[in-house]
């Protein structure tokens, strides 16, 4: 299985890893791949304000801006500095190139999200193939 | 039960079409057209637009439109609806130039070659396709000569890159040093016999386009033996992404970006393609008064200071933070590796250096204004 057990997953193709209060997210290969390229990612400041849904950065690919949509609530504690000057990085693996650590607000959230399987089928579906 | 039929716009494919989707390639709708945008299996856009740079790539741009007019006053007739000077052209030779409104503005850019003594044809864009045709038919029925719409009757390819002429000469009998750039000629391509092969492109490297037979049999056969025979120089095939951040980088202009209806010739900066000493062309009367008027805005070329991608249709605004104008045209540069964009600004931005804003997602972001094009092909030696 292509995507980590581990994670969750929105459908809006971000991942998160939970440990304790702490939360890691990212994109999935999935979302990579249907960028393409990747050339530049606009991530918040440590101590900015997550929202669970809501926006919170965008990834750009040669042709296309894409949000970024938080997959739960938190404050940043760490940013991925890397990828402001290498934002390939994703592209050559989307799950370990992460993007912001959080402390959560409510890991609770966590429960109404994608297991990696539900993901799965889910970009299957989403695909169409 | 009875089927009702309805004829809805399909979108077009070209004979390339089944070929492309084989390969994996992504597909995009563009000006009606359902076109590679990259391939996968080339690495995608960065990878396609850097081979051209350093290596081949090929492009299957079957969708540009072809007019061919043929007859004792043909050149009379290019003449009038042309921009530059079709009487400098010796029988296979090529000029950018573009048709104009009587406004002075533009109803396409276009490539004029000079296949024959009284032969000419005017290679367009294909969004541009049906609306050209009809100018030219319309505009040189005074002329004795024939407006011919050629367009579905060719695949075109395109061979871009210092290896491009390594590439084709495996492939025909033509020498091909002997065709300079922005020249033609006619030979044998991949055992098709007088096929027109043009030193011309759109991608501001060295670079040859041929025109084959439009059906797919044929074209499918010259595209396998194009990319067989390109193996040993890193040939990839290409899509429309590279295909725009190549002319970017270029400056080439893209119809409906830095050239429009509402857009005139000094605007867009194209005045060595325009040439006011033939006595008449459409759009002249207007170009001259504009000249005398002088210029309102101007086509320059940004280069980004602070992190930020400045896309098309992007405002741009002066240091406080007072809008100014618009870009038209604006990527990540893959050879480059810069953000760069092309935009409309009043003529007191111009100066090199100039400092500028481009309005990102809400927030003014720092750009300069750069000499153009910004990159140039090395001079071969």
């Amino acid at each position: 299985m292509p995507y980590p057990t581990d994670f969750k997953y929105t459908k809006e193709h971000e991942w998160v890893k939970a440990d304790g209060k702490n939360a890691t997210i990212g994109i999935t290969t999935y979302a990579q791949d249907s960028l393409g390229d990747i050339v530049f990612v606009e991530l918040p400041k440590v101590g900015s304000e997550l929202a669970a849904g809501k926006t919170f950065g965008s990834v750009e690919s040669v042709k296309a801006v894409s949000d970024l949509y938080a997959p739960a609530s938190g404050t940043v504690t760490e940013v991925n500095a890397e990828l402001a000057t290498a934002p390939e990085k994703i592209n050559k693996d989307a799950h370990a190139a992460w993007m912001v650590k959080i402390t959560l607000k409510n890991p609770d959230e966590l429960n109404s999200l994608l297991s990696a399987a539900d993901y799965e089928k889910f970009v299957v579906e989403e695909s169409g193939h | 039960m009875s089927a009702v039929e309805t004829t809805t716009p399909a979108v077009r494919k070209t004979a390339l079409n089944a070929v492309h989707r084989q390969m994996g390639a992504k597909m995009v709708e563009f000006n009606g057209w359902d076109m590679p945008v990259e391939y996968p299996s080339s690495g995608g856009i960065i990878a396609e637009h850097n081979a051209v740079r350093t290596g081949v790539g090929i492009f299957d741009v079957s969708h540009m439109g072809d007019i061919r007019l043929q007859g004792p006053e043909a050149l009379a007739a290019v003449q009038h609806i042309s921009m530059n000077d079709a009487s400098r052209l010796a029988v296979g030779q090529a000029q950018y130039s573009a048709l104009l409104y009587p406004q002075g503005t533009f109803v396409d850019d276009v490539i004029v070659h000079r296949l024959g003594e009284d032969e000419y044809l005017l290679v367009i864009n294909a969004g541009t396709r049906e609306k050209d045709f009809n100018w030219v038919r319309d505009n040189t029925c005074q002329f004795t000569c024939r407006v011919e719409n050629l367009s579905d009757d060719f695949t075109q390819i395109a061979i871009q890159g210092p290896k491009g002429v390594d590439l084709l000469q495996k492939l025909t009998d033509a020498n091909l040093s002997a065709v300079k750039f922005y020249w033609v000629t006619r030979g044998t391509v991949c055992g098709l016999g007088n096929t027109l092969i043009a030193r011309t492109g759109y991608t501001a490297e060295d670079g040859f386009e041929i025109y084959i037979p439009a059906d797919e049999s044929t074209s499918a056969t010259v595209w396998n033996i194009v990319l067989e025979a390109g193996k040993e120089f890193g040939v990839v095939p290409c899509g429309l992404g590279a295909r725009n951040t190549l002319r970017l980088e270029g400056r080439l202009p893209l119809y409906g970006h830095e050239i429009s209806d509402t857009i005139s010739v000094w605007e867009a900066g194209l005045d060595r393609f325009c040439k006011m000493e033939k006595p008449e062309f459409i759009g002249r009367a207007a170009l001259e008064k504009a000249r005398a008027e002088g210029l309102k805005r101007t086509l320059v070329g940004l280069e980004m200071v602070e992190r930020g991608i400045a896309r098309d249709g992007y405002k741009v605004q002066d240091d406080r933070g007072h809008e100014i104008g618009y870009v038209t045209s604006g990527s990540f540069a893959p050879f480059l590796k810069k953000n760069i964009a092309l935009a409309y600004v009043p003529p007191e931005f111009t100066n090199i250096g100039s400092t500028v804003k481009v309005e990102i997602r809400g927030q003014g972001v720092k750009a300069q204004v750069v000499p153009t094009p910004f990159y140039k092909r090395p001079k071969k030696n």
